[in-house]
This record gives structure tokens, C-alpha cells and sequence, in this order.
């Protein structure tokens, strides 16, 4: 791997890979001296182009656990508002001897656009782009995923997929980075996915995505289902008529209170319930169900940082093989050492 | 006649494709067609292996001029579209000042004469800077030096119903048409690609087949209620094409023109986010190139047109959102009508000929240009070997634009001469010198 730019081509063997890294990664953080000095003397450059406070810090702390120097850029207030190009800051940041990039932007494709010009050598993470992709943001979901299915079969993670779970992404998948990455990667690693949401949310073209598409949440938690990730509603969405109030996009869609005691009632216990965050209780989720012992909020937010510490690392660390797939699992994702294009 | 023309034998050329013959131009005219015409007097050329037609017209192209200069200026998209086989080309009226009086547009006409490379007919715009919300002052525009006949937006939609009606109405009084962008902007803000499989997998706002085919449904219509001419751009829709057949059909007068680039290209391209690949309307599927390609071939889509947008770099070397949309087309558009009419069967030289010339001279009413290769006939003439394959090149090319999307692929057909007004202003591939106006400018 050269960068990490989105889940749709990145092969079986390298999703477990970067998830069995993370299971390493995640032990560091439970020493007393939470560092690794691998990546010492290297640079990571945030560049965000697009506020986000805890995507950041994620990637700070990781690279910071991994001992790699660390210089945040925030294009709003810099050069950038000023009328830099993308391709001018890329070259600055490239001139500056910036070993990785990880980019947030606003505009679906930027990342690739770097990976793909000469604009700048360094390894380029994706860290959310448009509506297009969140990488890590999926990786973290299913490394989350990955420990719960696991310890239900009482075996370890690692080296293990997804097989068999049943995963309802419930929201506005239509905007959804998230919901994307997590639709190839959960695919890649054999999990059965349904989309749940207003018609007006999902993107023309839907039906040919490898997952089931439900207008409804009720029948989606009736016929099973073991992870449940509920997506962020932005306000806005209401003022261009996806749906008609928040309040009955939360009757129909979000995961209220009625529906967690319905998981209770259809006896199954151990089903989680998932979001990227931020969460508009109330709206999208109940404040019942993100506090519930299912809610795997926080556990996000911590699995966080030790995927994108395997991120960086295998992108830095010089290695850029293929892994040999892993004999006992089926080997369905595409062989593929590089994620542009 | 007048200019700095002189006397050409073309020995042995396939006249249309078909048939070989000689062309004997003399004083800006066809003189003689034959088999083995004397050559006294004349500059021979040997024509074997090459085929004879009549100078390309462009419907729609952007030459960026006033404005615009460091994109295009008319001197060099004029060099472009002689180079590509054209002696006359339409030039948008999308430039700053926009081409909405009848000043601006005299501006437009002088400096093509000034260039001499092709015929250069301004389009009109429809509203007074593109705002769409009041008549610009058409009949003076259609009175001028420029003979405007063409009037559009092109760029933005005339969405308003009743200002289109209006337009067509108002057009029939000097034989203009009211060439239409066909975009309904309600149904395509933000809009950067083609809406379907590829934009879900990419996340980016799509461009819904329904918003071109919609405003061609009603225009049609109000064409035929108020009994006007109108012409539709950049037709780029399955969709569009069966409801242009219907109105057809019905006898409503309208024509309809198909880019290059969108008999060629689908939109998987844009997985690559390359900006060169973004263009309005956007790149659709295969069964839209299919469609389109059935279209041309079946006359429901009378001519091709290039669209013809060249942009600095800087306005595609960034992310795919904030690129510029446009692509340059005036050096590729004979090669990619061969490769894909051509050279699929679709389509004769003969047909090239009607597709790339006489319809579109007959649509922006260009007495001189579309005609037959017949003695008597104003020598508007190309000579192109259909055998020649090369390697697209933008920094190669006339036009200052670097934004070709056929970039690295091999292309069939090259013109080798083009004669405007009896003067070679293309031989042996290659710009030769202007045709040279004998009025002075600006003395009409």
C-alpha cells in the first residue's frame, strides 16, 4: 500500500492486515508508556480543509503514539482561504519533506487527486472527502465490529473477517462518506449489509451496490441483526425537502427507544449499536439507546486511534507488500497494491 | 474575388469518399470537376489516397474572446479549427462582456476576419448577460455586420418558460433559431457528474438525465406552439434523442447537434477525479453513447458540434469540484467522427460530410459554407487522409487549451489541407497562411 484512499479497492488481505496492525497498535495504549518509536524522525502533515476537531486529534494521537513529528494545517484561516490552490499547497507541503498527508477535505475525490498527481511523493491517507469516502472511519467500524463478532464465537480477532454479521446502516447514506466505506469494506469482509433509509437518502444507482436497501427500520430489526450503525442527519438536509420534519425522520428512521426495546423483546441481546459521531440525540438516536450497554460510541472513538496508527504504519514503515492471504480465509477482495484508481 | 487566393489542381481525390476526382480552385471557387483537369497555371496536389470534403462548420464553439485571453483568443482557436478541418465555426456567446449587443458581436466577427483562418459567425445570447431575464436586443445583433442568426445561452439554460417563448417567437422575424442548453438548473445545483452508478460509487452531485430531457420536452412543444426554429446543444441523453425523434416526427422544426466527446466517452472515466474529464453536460453511460451514435446516424441529430472550451490549466489542475467544466475539441472532432461513425459502419464520408457540414451551415444560415463540391461552389474545401492514425497531443495542438480528454489515444484521420475561400490556410498537415480579406476591416 502507497496510500490509503478508500475502502473500494483495498483487498481481503490487506483490510485484515491493517485490523490484525491495529490489534497490535491497541495494545500500546494500554501500557503505562503509551509510545512506539517507529516512526521516528518521520513527518505526518494533517491537512483539513473541512472543521474536524476529533478526526484530527484521532490522527495526532496516533502519529504522536508512534513518535512521528506532527505539523497540523487547518486550511480555513491559511493560505488556503486566500486563494492557494490545492496543488500549491501540495507542493509546499511536499518542499517542507512531509512524509504523509492525511487530508480531509470538502470535495469528494481530493485525496485521490494528490495520490494521483506529481504534486507531492508523500503516502496520502484519506480522512474523509466529500461524500465519497472515510477510510479509517470504516476500518475503526469494523475493527469495533471485528472484536464484538469474535468474542461471541470465542475466538480472537485476529486474522478473522466478518463473515455471517449482519450490519443495518440506518441514515443519510446519500452524503454519507461512512456509510460508502463501510459498504465496501464490510462486503470485502463477508458481512451482510442493509442499507435503511428515505428513499430521498439513498443515491441513484444504489442497486447495484453489494448490500440490501430497506425504507424500513422495523423490518430490518424483525429479520435480525447484529450491529446496528446509525448515521449522522445534517440540519440542512431538512431545508431541501429529503424529508418532511426531524420529527418524523426520527419516528421512521432513528433509533429510538421503542425500537431498543425491541431488540430486547426479539431476544437479541447481543446486538450493538454504532456511530461515527457526532450524535444528534434525539434525532437520529434516542439518548437511551446511545448510553445503552450496546452503544459502542466510545469504543469507536478508542479503536480510532489505534487503526490509524496501523494505517500510518504500514504506509510509512517501508513495507508495501501484499500480504499473503491468509490460508483459511476466502480471498474475495481485489489483489491490488494500490488503492488510486 | 477577392483575397489572396490562387489556383489548385487536386488530382485524384475521393470526392466525398466516394469516387475519384480532380478540383480545380480558382478565384475562391470551385472552377472545374473532372477526371484529369489541366494543371496549367495551378499549384498541383496529389489527393490520392485522400478524401475530399467540404469545409467543416462548428455549431458551437468558445474561442474566449473578449475576456478570456489567456484561454483562447480567436487568432488561435480559429488556427485550431483550421488545423482540424474547419472554414467556419460559431462562436458562443458566454464571453466578458458577453456577446449581447450588436457591438460586442461586430468585436467578435472583425476579429475573425482579422485572423482569417475560418468564417467566424458570432452566436447572439438570448438575454442581456446570460441572466435570463430579458431579451438582449436580438434584431440588432441580427442586423449588424454579423449577421447574427444563432442565439443562445449556451452555458445556462433559458429556463423561464415564457422568456423562451418568446425568444423562438421573436427570432422568426430575421430566420434566427434559439439554440438551447437544455439544463434545468433546480434539477442540477452543484451538479458534477452524470447521476447514476458511477456518481454513487463517487460521491459526487449528480447531473440527472431528466434535467436535459425535461427542457427539451417543453421546448420542443413551445417550438411547435409558436411555430419557431430551434436548436438543441449538446444533446448527451438516450432519453433526449427518443424524445427529438418524436418531435420529428411530428414536423416540429428542430435540429439538434452531438459533441465528439460524447460519442466517445462514458462517465467511468470520472473514477479518476481527472478534471479533464468534466464537462456540461456531463459525460453519461455507454447506452447514452450508443443512443447518440443511432442519432446522428439515423439524422434524428443533425449535426456535430464540438463545444469547444479551452481553460487555462490552473482551472483543471485542482480538486474535480473546482475545475472548470470543458474540454477543448476543435483538433480532435474529424478524428473521433471517423472512429466512432465511420469506422463502425454507422455512417459514409458522404454522411460525415452532411453531419459535420451542410446541416450545420444550413442551421446558422451560412450561405457560403456546407456546400456540394461542384464547380461554381465557394472552395471551402478539406482534404483528409483517412488512413493516418496518431497520438493525441494537447501540447501539440493550436489551441491554447491543454484540456483534451482524448489525451494518449490513438486516433484515426488527419486533415492534411483545408481550403478556405480557395486559400490553403492548412497544407500537409501543418498551418500554412490566412486567408487575407481584400475589404479592410471595419469598412462594410
Amino acid at each position: 500500500m502507497k496510500h490509503l484512499l478508500s475502502t473500494e479497492n483495498l483487498s481481503l488481505a490487506n483490510a485484515i492486515r491493517i485490523l490484525d496492525t491495529a490489534e497490535e497498535m491497541a495494545a500500546v495504549g494500554d501500557r503505562e508508556v503509551k509510545k512506539l518509536p517507529a516512526l521516528r524522525g518521520r513527518t505526518v502533515v494533517n491537512l483539513f480543509f473541512e472543521d474536524s476537531t476529533r478526526t484530527r486529534i484521532s490522527f495526532e494521537a496516533a502519529a504522536k503514539r508512534l513518535s512521528a513529528d506532527v505539523i497540523n494545517f487547518a486550511a480555513k484561516g491559511s493560505s488556503v482561504s486566500k486563494g492557494e490552490s490545492l496543488k500549491d499547497t501540495a507542493q509546499t507541503l511536499s518542499a517542507m519533506g512531509a512524509d504523509a498527508v492525511v487530508i480531509r477535505h470538502w470535495a469528494s475525490g481530493a485525496p485521490h487527486r494528490l495520490a494521483a498527481t506529481d504534486w507531492i511523493d508523500a503516502a496520502v491517507i484519506n480522512a474523509g472527502d466529500g461524500t465519497h469516502e472515510h477510510p479509517t472511519q470504516a476500518l475503526l467500524d469494523a475493527f469495533t465490529m471485528r472484536r464484538h463478532w469474535a468474542r461471541l464465537a470465542g475466538t480472537g480477532s485476529e486474522g478473522a473477517d466478518l463473515k455471517g454479521m449482519r450490519v443495518a446502516i440506518a441514515g443519510d447514506v446519500l452524503h454519507s462518506r461512512v456509510a460508502r466505506s463501510n459498504v465496501w469494506l464490510l462486503r470485502t469482509l463477508g458481512a451482510e449489509v442493509t442499507l435503511v433509509a428515505p428513499p430521498t437518502l439513498l443515491p441513484i444507482g444504489v442497486d447495484k451496490w453489494p448490500c440490501k436497501v430497506s425504507y424500513n427500520m422495523d423490518e430490518t430489526i424483525e429479520q435480525g441483526v447484529d450491529a446496528v450503525m446509525m448515521l449522522r442527519v445534517q440540519g440542512e438536509r431538512m431545508n431541501a425537502s429529503f424529508f418532511p420534519s426531524t420529527r418524523e425522520y426520527s419516528r421512521r428512521w432513528g433509533f429510538d427507544d421503542n425500537r431498543l426495546r425491541a431488540l430486547d423483546a426479539l431476544g437479541m441481546k447481543d446486538t450493538i449499536i454504532m456511530h461515527p459521531g457526532p450524535m444528534n440525540r434525539g434525532l437520529e438516536i434516542s439518548a437511551a439507546a446511545a448510553d445503552s450497554p450496546r452503544s459502542t460510541v466510545l469504543a469507536q472513538v478508542r479503536n480510532g486511534v489505534s487503526v490509524r496508527m496501523a494505517a500510518l504504519y504500514l504506509l510509512l514503515s517501508g513495507d508495501t507488500r501484499e500480504p499473503a492471504a491468509t490460508p483459511a480465509l476466502a480471498y474475495t477482495g481485489t489483489h491490488s497494491t494500490k488503492e488510486s484508481n | 474575388m477577392a483575397g489572396n487566393t490562387g489556383t489548385y489542381l487536386i488530382r485524384g481525390a475521393a470526392i466525398l469518399g466516394g469516387e475519384q476526382g480532380d478540383l480545380l480552385i480558382r478565384n475562391g471557387l470551385i472552377a472545374e470537376t473532372g477526371t484529369d483537369l489541366s494543371a496549367e497555371g495551378a499549384t498541383v496536389i496529389d489527393a490520392a489516397g485522400l478524401v475530399a470534403l467540404p469545409g467543416m462548420v462548428d455549431v458551437h464553439t468558445h474561442l474566449r474572446e473578449p475576456g478570456r485571453e489567456d484561454a483562447e483568443t480567436v487568432e488561435t482557436g480559429t488556427r485550431a479549427a483550421a488545423l482540424g478541418g474547419y472554414t467556419a465555426v460559431h462562436a458562443m456567446a458566454n464571453s466578458t462582456p458577453v456577446a449581447d449587443t450588436a457591438g460586442v458581436v461586430e468585436q467578435v466577427y472583425s476579429l475573425g476576419q482579422k485572423a482569417g483562418w475560418v468564417d467566424v459567425r458570432p452566436v447572439g445570447a438570448v438575454t442581456v448577460g446570460l441572466a435570463g431575464e430579458q431579451l438582449a436586443e436580438l434584431g440588432a445583433m441580427a442586423d449588424s455586420r454579423a449577421r447574427v442568426r444563432m442565439f443562445s445561452d449556451d452555458g445556462i439554460c433559458v429556463h423561464d418558460p415564457v422568456l423562451m417563448r418568446r425568444a423562438l417567437e421573436y427570432v422568426k422575424a430575421f430566420d434566427g433559431v434559439v439554440a438551447q442548453h437544455a439544463q434545468e438548473p433546480r434539477l442540477t445545483a452543484g451538479a458534477q457528474m452524470n447521476e447514476g452508478e458511477v456518481s454513487a460509487v463517487l460521491g459526487l452531485a449528480g447531473w440527472p438525465a431528466v434535467a436535459e430531457e425535461s427542457i427539451i420536452a417543453r421546448d420542443v412543444l413551445l417550438a411547435q406552439h409558436v411555430g419557431s426554429r430551434l436548436h438543441v446543444c449538446h444533446v448527451s441523453t438516450a432519453g433526449s434523442v427518443e424524445i427529438i425523434r418524436w418531435a420529428k416526427e411530428r414536423g416540429i422544426n428542430v435540429t439538434a447537434e452531438v459533441t465528439p466527446h460524447h460519442l466517445l466517452l462514458t462517465d467511468d472515466l470520472v473514477r479518476s477525479y481527472d478534471p479533464v474529464y468534466k464537462v456540461n453536460p456531463p459525460l453519461r453511460t455507454d447506452a447514452d453513447v450508443q443512443a447518440l451514435r443511432a442519432g446522428l446516424a439515423d439524422g434524428t441529430i443533425d449535426v456535430v458540434g464540438t463545444d469547444h472550451a479551452p481553460h487555462p490549466s490552473e482551472h483543471k489542475e485542482c480538486e474535480w469540484a473546482q475545475a472548470a467544466m470543458g474540454m477543448t475539441g476543435l483538433e480532435t472532432a474529424l478524428s473521433v467522427v471517423q472512429h466512432t461513425m465511420i469506422e463502425t459502419g454507422l455512417m459514409t464520408w458522404a454522411d460525415f460530410a452532411r453531419v459535420t457540414s451542410a446541416a450545420a451551415a444550413k442551421i446558422g444560415r451560412l450561405e457560403d459554407q456546407g456546400r456540394p463540391l461542384e464547380a461554381g461552389e465557394p472552395a471551402n474545401v478539406i482534404l483528409v487522409d483517412p488512413a493516418a492514425r496518431w497520438m493525441v497531443e494537447p501540447s501539440l495542438m493550436a489551441t491554447m487549451g491543454r484540456n483534451s480528454p482524448f489525451k494518449g489515444m490513438e486516433l484515426p484521420g488527419k486533415v492534411v489541407a483545408t481550403f478556405f475561400k480557395g486559400h490553403p490556410t492548412v497544407l500537409g498537415g501543418a498551418l500554412n497562411t490566412p486567408y487575407r480579406h481584400a475589404a479592410s476591416v471595419g469598412a462594410a
